[in-house]
């Protein structure tokens, strides 16, 4: 991670140029926006109603029809993966949303006061990193109840401590700077300084980190899900997918194939996006790779 | 070096105690009598009463607390409720099935990641350089349980070649018991050994950027010796540093593995303390792992020391 500034005045023209000629940058984006409007549009139309069992077409193969085959109920895997997609994303966008809004502040509170604030902070974070998070978000929702919300919770709580190390390293890294000292000599306050000057710059290395944290969280609730702890029954979700997939995986094996291939490919455009914006943005590691 | 050393340990061993608070402290909140599990629904009032003091749950919170972590620093983990076992027995049981594991992948994701991430570096930019780092992305993005259900439907449903789940102990025979274990331990190194390549291949990369590189050079050492003795020694420490943290995801990722695997390992055995409310089981194994990842990353920090002198004299 680096803890380089990124550059003050990026005009945007430029960006969007870079942005376009990164070829990691536009796959990751195109897989996206792909997965996200499939999930867009699940809310209006999918091919078949994912509510609606079937006995008759139960545990169908691949056909014009069922374009990714039927489940143990009958119901179309490929309108149980677009409406799947709806669960991971939120899930994963409200455990990166949460944090955001509680580790930036910290980490920019931390790097403003220094001394012993910071010292206390970032002891705290790390211990919050001695736990493994998957270990932490699995406790979190046996005890209080497995479903989407605790979810949430628990991958979001394991961000905050990610985000706040990165705004900090980020905030502490500006703070030197002559445009912050010409600030302070004007007589605005920490907050003040933090608001206007610090978070604009380091917008950049949160977006980054929020894409991977995005797609590590698409991971966890595939896992919770799986577990049976994270989005229940009958709302369709890809771990889920896969727990029921494997008992029957002697007769169907296609059940197994396209719930995991949908996080592979999701997860896979993040990363790709995540890679893609932190060469363009850190002008330093782009000379490197 | 070795106020390096007693400093790092200090730092652990506070952090271990706050984590035995906080796991203390969450385990006390939660809803659910322990008593009450361990009687059921068929306990009177009175045998309640009684099994509360008998499990010493009538006692002042700071004594229950010291009480718990003396015995854990006594070796002494407590019974569990369900199992009616000391939960120090059932963690050696489950442990000689999950440090297996736990090693085999870490041995099999550092064996593949190193050598693909140097050849990556050593080829920037062409083919075999390309390939790997693309294979690379795409093992990071694979969720490790769909990997392991395709492991299990290739070599266990198809192949016929190994087990697809269980463990037959290791009275059986060695082979008996490292066979079942290979799918599990197969699907576990695979995101790791793609991360741990990924990172080998950029810290290799930084190094050969270094000046010292190009010198190293000019005075006319050949490639593979510059490669071997000038920049892999440098670019080791981030190599390591992903090492430690990726022991702690190892450990986390047990969990799953070993549900998909139906091995009875620690991750099982804290699965199903959590959901059966086996607090003191799910207390232990948590302070297992923690105190586990805690001791890792002194063995990194000290590992630091050894891979890099400069290091050694600061500290």
């Amino acid at each position: 991670m680096s803890t380089l500034p990124a550059q003050t005045t990026a005009p945007s023209q430029s960006f969007l140029h870079m942005a376009l000629g990164n070829r990691s940058f536009v796959v990751g984006a195109f897989i996206t926006l792909v997965i996200a409007g499939m999930a867009l549009l699940s809310f209006i139309w999918t091919p078949y109603p994912v509510t609606e069992l079937s006995v008759l077409n139960k545990m169908k193969g691949l056909s014009a029809e069922h374009l990714f085959g039927t489940d143990h109920f009958g119901r179309d895997i490929f309108s149980m993966i677009m409406v799947g997609a709806r669960a991971s994303i939120a899930v994963a966008i409200l455990a990166v949303g949460i944090g955001i809004i509680i580790g930036v502040p910290l980490g920019c509170y931390a790097a403003a006061s220094g001394g012993w604030v910071d010292e206390t902070l970032m002891r705290v974070n790390d211990l919050v990193f001695a736990f493994p998070a998957l270990l932490s978000a699995i406790m979190i929702t046996a005890i209080f109840g497995p479903g989407a919300t605790n979810a949430i919770i628990a991958i979001g709580i394991f961000n905050i401590p990610v985000f706040a190390r990165v705004a900090r390293a980020g905030a502490l890294s500006i703070w030197p700077r002559e445009f912050i000292l010409a600030a302070r000599a004007s007589g605005k306050n920490k907050v003040l300084i933090t608001i206007e000057h610090i978070l604009p710059n380091i917008v950049s290395l949160l977006l980054v980190q929020g894409t991977i944290q995005f797609a590590l969280g698409i991971l966890a609730e595939a896992g919770l899900s799986y577990l049976g702890l994270g989005t229940q029954p009958p709302m369709p979700s890809w771990g889920r997918m896969l727990f029921d997939a494997q008992t029957r995986m002697m007769s169907a094996p296609h059940l197994a194939i396209f719930p995991g291939l949908a996080i592979v490919i999701t997860v896979l455009g993040l990363n790709l996006l995540g890679d893609g914006a932190r060469d363009i943005l850190d002008p330093r590691l782009r000379r490197v790779r | 070096m070795t106020g390096y050393i007693l400093n790092r340990i200090l730092i652990g061993f506070a952090t271990l105690l706050l984590a035995s608070i906080v796991v203390f402290g969450v385990m006390e909140v939660l809803p659910g009598d322990p008593a009450q599990i361990m009687l059921g629904m068929s306990g009177s009032p009175e045998a309640l009463a009684s099994l509360r003091t008998q499990m010493g749950l009538d006692e002042p919170l700071l004594w229950r607390y010291l009480h718990w972590a003396g015995g854990l620093l006594m070796g002494d983990f407590g019974r569990s409720y369900t199992y009616s076992s000391p939960v120090a027995d059932l963690i050696r049981e489950r442990l000689i099935v999950s440090l297996p594991l736990a090693l085999m992948s870490l041995v099999l994701s550092t064996i593949i990641a190193l050598p693909v991430g140097i050849f990556a570096a050593a080829r920037r930019g062409r083919l075999p350089d390309t390939l790997s780092m693309g294979t690379a992305q795409l093992g990071i993005a694979i969720p490790n349980f769909w990997f392991a259900l395709l492991l299990i439907y290739l070599f266990a449903v198809w192949l016929q070649w190994l087990p697809a789940g269980g463990f037959p102990g290791w009275s059986g025979g060695i082979w008996n018991g490292i066979k079942s274990l290979i799918l599990p331990a197969i699907a576990l190194a695979l995101p790791q050994a793609a991360i741990l390549a990924r990172v080998t291949r950029s810290a290799l990369l930084d190094v050969l950027g270094e000046d010292y590189i190009r010198t190293a050079r000019a005075k006319g050492l050949p490639r593979g010796r510059v490669l071997r003795r000038h920049a892999l020694r440098n670019a080791m420490i981030p190599v390591l540093t992903i090492l430690g943290l990726q022991f702690a995801f190892l450990l986390a990722g047990t969990i799953i593995i070993e549900n998909v695997f139906y091995l009875p390992g620690l991750g099982r055995l804290i699965f199903q303390a959590i959901t059966q409310r086996d607090l003191i089981v799910v207390e232990g194994v948590v302070m297992l792992l923690v105190a586990s990842v805690i001791v890792v990353n002194i063995l990194v920090d000290l590992a630091y020391a050894v891979v890099d002198p400069r290091l050694r004299e600061s500290a």
